[in-house]
């Protein structure tokens, strides 16, 4: 049973990969099943782990106690009444809810978890005079050329100019170091992709054939 | 019966305009009572002392909710009320809020707020006329997240202008979604484009569609999607993980002019190296502000151009202060 299951999610894997040489049937059928696989089971994730046991159970074994959650039921019921011409302008309510929620809450957690630790990183010391001050002034001279390249309420000319130039060399200095870890990490990602082919595919098969 | 329903309806007509016009005196009321909240906010910023047990309670109790509506799972921990080591947190929301709120009244009023031109804007008119010579789809991307993350909503705000532009020209614009509050949204919005353009007869509910929610299918599905149908243009706006690479490079290879745009500082690489123009970071969300030139998002990008200056000063006066030995100045930043 595990070789029939290896077989198939081989098949798949070259399926996919086959995309590599161009478009073809085998691509599509695989892309094809995977989407509509993929949409059946996230439906049924989020009926079994999320509504059922967050919302009905809850409601069901202590209605007085969870009462709250009626009302994120009753948002989520509003967001299909945009299907209903007369009163669709409820579903905008319903999202209106939903995203001032998270951007209030993602307002503070970027304050407390990106913001603050930033500026509080950047006022490093320049003395006394060591090699730590020199790598202290490139980081604040980072720091505050790639702010002056994002503030976008003056034009990049005089003074901005060079100091938002300087901002975007920075930027770019950190795109290709974080473009060659993401390399690598993707890299490890088709290791780990060669390995299931070898261990868990070819080895096995050709030990059922051999004996 | 259907007299019935058409007079209950009637009312509610009736009822909805009245509403809003009492809405306005209630809207004053409101912002009275929170002008009178921020003040004993700030008082209590002074004066607050941790034996306040029972708002700590009700607090608590308030968070639990609000989270498990989320769907997020928590753990409660008792708290006080007021922290007062989070108070640089409340001290910069308040002047970042104060800014942004000031702005936003100043753009609704009708002050020139000026934006400076961002270099990769003029690319989409230039994409979509490509697409219109061509006779070919616009095809637009708007990432993976829902619509709780900022640049998804950043994207709407560009989607919006794009598809203008598309009901202007008789382009064909095509929207995939990943996530099915995104697609609610952007169908509300290529809607409104249509209309504004005055060519709702060209809007068709298909054009934003429904992919599914699994990251990597959505990824296969996209790629499949401009390979087979070579768009003339794409546009990846929003908030993109691994699969940007995938989708920018067959993008790529089908021919496509692109522009991306995203605040995923891992992902900015793959679409710098693999569009043609990339909005950096914050420049998607000044982006939208420039293109719509909507008073609240006008408002916001200024507000935040003032919250950075003032970040430089603090950070100036913060490294000058550490350098003679003061380190309490940067000390207040401290997260505990």
């Amino acid at each position: 049973m595990d070789l029939v299951s290896a077989w198939v999610a081989a098949f798949l894997t070259l399926a996919i990969y086959s995309f590599l040489y161009k478009d073809n049937p085998l691509y599509r059928f695989a892309e094809s099943l995977f989407v509509g696989l993929s949409l059946g089971y996230e439906i049924g994730i989020v009926l079994h782990r999320t509504i059922i046991p967050n919302l009905f159970q809850k409601l069901a074994a202590d209605p007085g106690r969870n009462w709250y959650l009626v009302i994120g039921g009753v948002l989520g019921i509003m967001l299909y009444l945009r299907y209903v011409q007369r009163v669709s302008f409820l579903g905008r309510w319903a999202l209106a809810v939903y995203m001032g929620y998270f951007v209030g809450v993602e307002l503070m957690q970027r304050l407390h978890g990106d913001v603050l630790p930033q500026v509080k990183d950047t006022m490093l010391p320049l003395l006394p005079l060591s090699l730590a001050s020199v790598q202290n002034l490139l980081v604040l001279v980072g720091v505050l050329s790639v702010l002056v390249y994002f503030y976008f309420s003056r034009p990049h000319t005089g003074i901005l100019r060079p100091v938002s130039r300087l901002g975007i060399w920075f930027i770019m200095v950190c795109f290709g170091a974080s473009f060659g870890y993401t390399v690598m990490a993707r890299i490890s990602l088709l290791v780990g992709r060669l390995t299931f082919l070898v261990d868990d595919w070819v080895r096995p098969t050709l030990a059922a054939i051999l004996g | 019966m259907g007299s019935m329903t058409v007079g209950w309806w009637d009312k509610a007509r009736v009822f909805v305009p009245w509403l809003s016009r009492r809405c306005s005196a209630v809207h004053r009321a409101a912002r009275a009572a929170s002008v009178l909240f921020g003040g004993a906010l700030l008082m209590l910023c002074v004066s607050a002392t941790p034996c306040m047990s029972d708002l700590a309670g009700a607090s608590a109790d308030s968070a639990i909710a609000l989270v498990t509506l989320s769907g997020m799972e928590t753990t409660a921990t008792p708290s006080r009320f007021f922290r007062e080591e989070r108070l640089n947190a409340l001290l910069l929301f308040t002047f970042f809020a104060g800014a942004i709120l000031a702005y936003i009244g100043l753009a609704k009023k009708g002050a020139p707020l000026f934006i400076r031109k961002i270099a990769g804007l003029d690319a989409v008119d230039e994409a979509v006329g490509r697409a219109t010579e061509m006779g070919r789809k616009v095809l637009y991307i708007p990432g993976i997240m829902s619509v709780d993350n900022i640049q998804t909503v950043a994207s709407m705000s560009i989607l919006g202008y794009v598809a203008e532009r598309t009901a202007a020209y008789g382009t064909q614009l095509e929207v995939p979604n990943k996530d099915p509050l995104v697609l609610a949204t952007a169908r509300e919005v290529v809607k409104e484009a249509y209309m504004k353009a005055g060519r709702p007869d060209y809007f068709q509910e298909d054009m934003v569609n429904y992919v599914t929610y699994d990251q990597f299918a959505y990824t296969a599905a996209i790629q499949g999607l401009m390979t087979r149908e070579k768009p003339a243009t794409n546009f990846l706006i929003g908030s993109f993980y691994a699969e940007s690479l995938i989708m920018a490079e067959a993008g790529n290879a089908a021919g496509a002019i692109q522009v991306a745009g995203t605040a995923e500082l891992a992902q900015l690489p793959f679409f710098v190296v693999a569009c043609d123009y990339t909005l950096i970071g914050e420049e998607l969300y000044a982006a939208s502000a420039y293109l719509s030139r909507e008073p609240l998002i006008l408002g916001s990008i200024k507000g935040q151009d003032l919250v950075k200056a003032a970040l430089i000063v603090l950070i100036v006066v913060g490294m000058v202060l550490s350098s003679l030995g003061i380190g309490e100045f940067a000390d207040f930043f401290t997260q505990e």
